[in-house]
C-alpha cells in the first residue's frame, strides 16, 4: 500500500529517524549518525588544517525560512580581486546537523573572475550553515547563517 | 543519454565575467535512507564536478550527500578566448557524464 | 508523524468552519504557485534552475527516438511537437473510444506506444513516461485549461466531483474540506493550496524528483490515512476530470515545482 517506502524527508527516513530516536533514548537520545559525525568546528578545522578562521570577507545567503529541506538554494560570495596574486582558492560549505558535516568544496582561481558560487543543499532539520573561503595568501574567512526548516504535509509515508 | 542542462552565454567580450550554470539528473542517494526491507539504500552520489575551458580546468567541486538531488551549480568564468567549455560529473563508481558548450569571445 | 499532528489540528479547524463546499469561482482561483515561498517560485520560474526541465529535455530526446516493432518515433507520425502537441494537454483527460472511458494524457501516450509503435507500455511513474508526458504538456505551457465539452465525459466528471466531496480515511476528511473550504490556511509547515492540477508532471521537492498528478493525489489520500487508489485506477482519472473543470481558465505551468 505504501507506494514509496524510500520516501524520506531530507537525509534520513522518518521511520529510521523515529526508530533511531527511540532506541537512542536508552543510550544518549540522539540518532546514531548524530553521535558519529564530527562537530561543525571539527569539520572546519579539518578543512583549514587548524589555521585561524576570521570573520568577514564572505557572504552566505540562505533563506531564513525553508519550505522543504530537500532543496535549499545557497549563494556564497567572497570579497576578492580574483587576480593571479590575490584570489580565492577554495570555498567550503558545512552544516551543523546533517549526518555529515561537509556539504561541498569548490575550487576557484583567477580565471573565475568573481568568487561567487551557488548551489542547492539538503538540510535535515533547522540548523546553522557555515561557508569558509581560503584565500591565496593562506588565510581563511567565514560567514554563518541559520535556517528554519518546516516539514511538508501530505507525504507518502506517515509512519 | 546524459540528462544535463548547461547554460553558457553564446558570446562574450574578452575579459567579461560570465555566469555558468550546470544541472544534471541524478538522485544523489545519500546512503542514509532505509529501503522497504529495512536495509540501507547504498550511497550513490555525484562526488566531483569539473569544468574545463579549452581543455584547462578552471573550476571544480567536491560534492557530499548534503547536495540536493539533481545537483545544480552556478559559478563565474572570465571569457578569454573562443572555444569549448566542457563539464564532467563523476559518480561514486567513477562513471562520468559530460556536457559541453561553445562560447565566442570577441 | 509531525504531519499527522498537523492533520489532527485541521480536523478541529474543519469541524469549526461551517463553510459549504461550493468550489472556487473566477478571480478567487489561484494556482499552487501563488502559495509558495519566493524561493520556490524562483526555482520554477527560471528554466535553467527548474529541475523539471531535465525531464522535459529527456522527453524531447524520447520524442525523436524510434521504438517498438513498428520502429517509428513519436516524431515520425506527429512531427514537430511544438506545432502538433500545442494545446493538447489543456483538454485532457479526453474520451477514449476504444475503452469507452476517459483517458489521461499519460494513458494516451502509452496507447500510442502500444498500438502505433508496438512497444511495451511504459510503467506509471517511470522516468520515460513522466518525461514524455512532461514534454507533451510543456507544449501547452501558458495556455488556459479548457476541458473538452463532451457529453460522454459527464458521468465520469460527476463521479470525480462526488469523490472530491466524500469523506475518506481515518481522519474522515474530504478533498473539499481542505481544498475548497480551508485553502490558504496553514497545515503544519505548508499552506493548503486550492488543488489545481496546473503543473503536472511536476518536480516536488519532497519527492526529489518529477511525479504525476496521480502520485500527488495518492499522497493526499495517504495524508488522511485512506487507502489510496492504485496508479491507473479509473477513479483517479475521474478525479482529474473534476480537478481540470475546477481549474478551468488557469494556465498550464508544466513542469511546475512544488514543495
Ligand atoms: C504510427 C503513428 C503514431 C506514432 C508512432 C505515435 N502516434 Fe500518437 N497518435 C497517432 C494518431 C493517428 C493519433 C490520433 C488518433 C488516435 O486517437 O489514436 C495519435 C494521438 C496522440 C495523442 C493525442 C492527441 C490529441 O489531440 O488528443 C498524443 C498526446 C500522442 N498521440 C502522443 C504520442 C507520443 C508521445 C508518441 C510516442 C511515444 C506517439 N504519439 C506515437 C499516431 C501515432
Ligand atoms: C488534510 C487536508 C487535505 C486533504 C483532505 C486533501 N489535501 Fe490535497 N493538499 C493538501 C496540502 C497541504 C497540499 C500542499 C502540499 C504540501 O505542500 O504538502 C495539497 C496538495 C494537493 C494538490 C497539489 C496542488 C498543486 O499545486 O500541485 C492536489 C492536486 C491535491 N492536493 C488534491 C487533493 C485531492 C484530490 C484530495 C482528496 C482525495 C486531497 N487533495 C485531500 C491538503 C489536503
Amino acid at each position: 500500500m505504501r507506494e514509496d517506502p524510500l520516501r524520506v524527508h531530507g537525509l534520513v527516513g522518518r521511520r529510521q529517524f523515529l526508530r533511531a530516536g527511540m532506541t537512542g533514548l536508552l543510550v544518549i537520545s540522539l540518532p546514531r549518525w548524530a553521535v558519529a559525525r564530527p562537530s561543525l568546528d571539527e569539520a572546519i578545522r579539518t578543512f583549514t588544517g587548524g589555521a585561524d578562521v576570521l570573520d568577514g570577507r564572505v557572504r552566505l545567503d540562505l533563506p531564513p525560512l525553508v519550505e522543504n529541506g530537500n532543496a535549499v538554494g545557497i549563494t556564497v560570495a567572497a570579497e576578492s580581486p580574483m587576480t593571479a596574486d590575490d584570489h580565492v582558492r577554495r570555498i567550503a560549505v558545512f552544516n551543523e546537523k546533517n549526518p555529515e558535516a561537509n556539504v561541498a568544496v569548490f575550487r576557484l582561481g583567477p580565471r573565475s573572475g568573481r568568487a561567487t558560487v551557488s548551489t542547492r543543499i539538503r538540510l535535515a532539520t533547522s540548523q546553522v550553515v557555515v561557508a569558509v573561503a581560503e584565500m591565496s595568501d593562506g588565510s581563511f574567512w567565514s560567514s554563518r547563517a541559520s535556517a528554519i526548516v518546516t516539514l511538508a504535509a501530505c507525504i507518502e509515508d506517515l509512519s | 543519454m546524459a540528462r544535463a542542462l548547461v547554460n553558457v552565454p553564446k558570446a562574450a567580450r574578452q575579459g567579461e565575467v560570465v555566469e555558468i550554470r550546470a544541472m544534471i539528473a541524478h538522485p544523489m542517494e545519500t546512503g542514509y535512507r532505509v529501503g522497504p526491507n529495512g536495509i540501507n539504500i547504498p550511497r550513490d552520489i555525484i562526488r566531483r564536478f569539473a569544468c574545463t575551458y579549452n581543455g584547462e580546468e578552471v573550476f571544480s567541486a567536491d560534492l557530499f550527500p548534503a547536495v540536493s538531488a539533481n545537483p545544480f551549480i552556478a559559478f563565474t568564468l572570465v571569457a578569454t578566448t573562443s572555444g569549448t567549455i566542457d563539464f564532467t560529473w563523476t559518480d561514486d563508481a567513477g562513471k562520468t557524464q559530460t556536457a559541453s558548450a561553445e562560447i565566442t569571445v570577441g | 508523524m509531525r504531519a499527522l499532528w498537523g492533520l489532527v489540528g485541521i480536523i478541529a479547524a474543519v469541524v469549526c468552519s461551517m463553510a459549504i463546499a461550493a468550489g472556487i469561482e473566477g478571480s478567487a482561483k489561484r494556482s499552487g504557485f501563488d502559495f509558495m515561498t519566493p524561493e520556490t517560485q524562483a526555482l520554477q520560474a527560471d528554466d535553467m534552475s527548474n529541475p523539471g526541465m531535465l525531464w522535459v529535455l529527456q522527453g524531447e530526446q524520447l520524442w525523436q527516438q524510434s521504438e517498438g516493432r513498428a520502429d517509428v518515433a513519436c516524431a515520425g507520425c506527429h512531427g514537430d511537437a511544438s506545432q502538433t502537441m500545442r494545446g493538447v494537454a489543456t483538454r485532457y483527460p479526453a474520451f477514449d473510444e476504444a475503452t469507452g472511458r476517459p483517458i489521461d494524457l499519460a494513458g494516451r501516450i502509452n496507447s500510442c506506444r502500444g498500438e502505433r509503435q508496438q512497444a511495451e507500455p511504459l510503467t506509471p511513474e517511470s522516468d520515460a513516461l513522466l518525461a514524455l508526458t512532461a514534454y507533451v504538456t510543456h507544449q501547452s505551457r501558458g495556455m488556459p485549461i479548457t476541458p473538452a465539452i463532451d457529453a460522454r465525459l459527464a458521468p465520469f466528471r460527476d463521479n470525480g466531483r462526488r469523490l472530491f466531496q466524500s469523506r475518506i480515511g481515518q481522519l474522515d476528511l474530504s478533498c473539499a474540506s481542505c481544498h475548497d473550504d480551508n485553502w490558504g490556511k496553514r497545515l503544519g509547515g505548508s499552506v493548503m493550496p486550492q488543488a489545481h492540477p496546473t503543473g503536472y508532471p511536476l518536480y516536488r521537492l519532497e519527492w526529489q524528483t518529477v511525479g504525476s498528478l496521480q502520485r500527488r493525489l495518492r499522497n493526499c489520500m495517504i495524508g488522511v490515512r485512506a487507502e489510496p487508489f492504485a496508479f491507473g485506477a479509473p477513479e483517479l482519472v475521474d478525479l482529474e476530470l473534476h480537478l481540470m473543470e475546477r481549474a478551468r481558465g488557469l494556465r498550464v505551468e508544466t513542469p511546475a515545482v512544488r514543495p
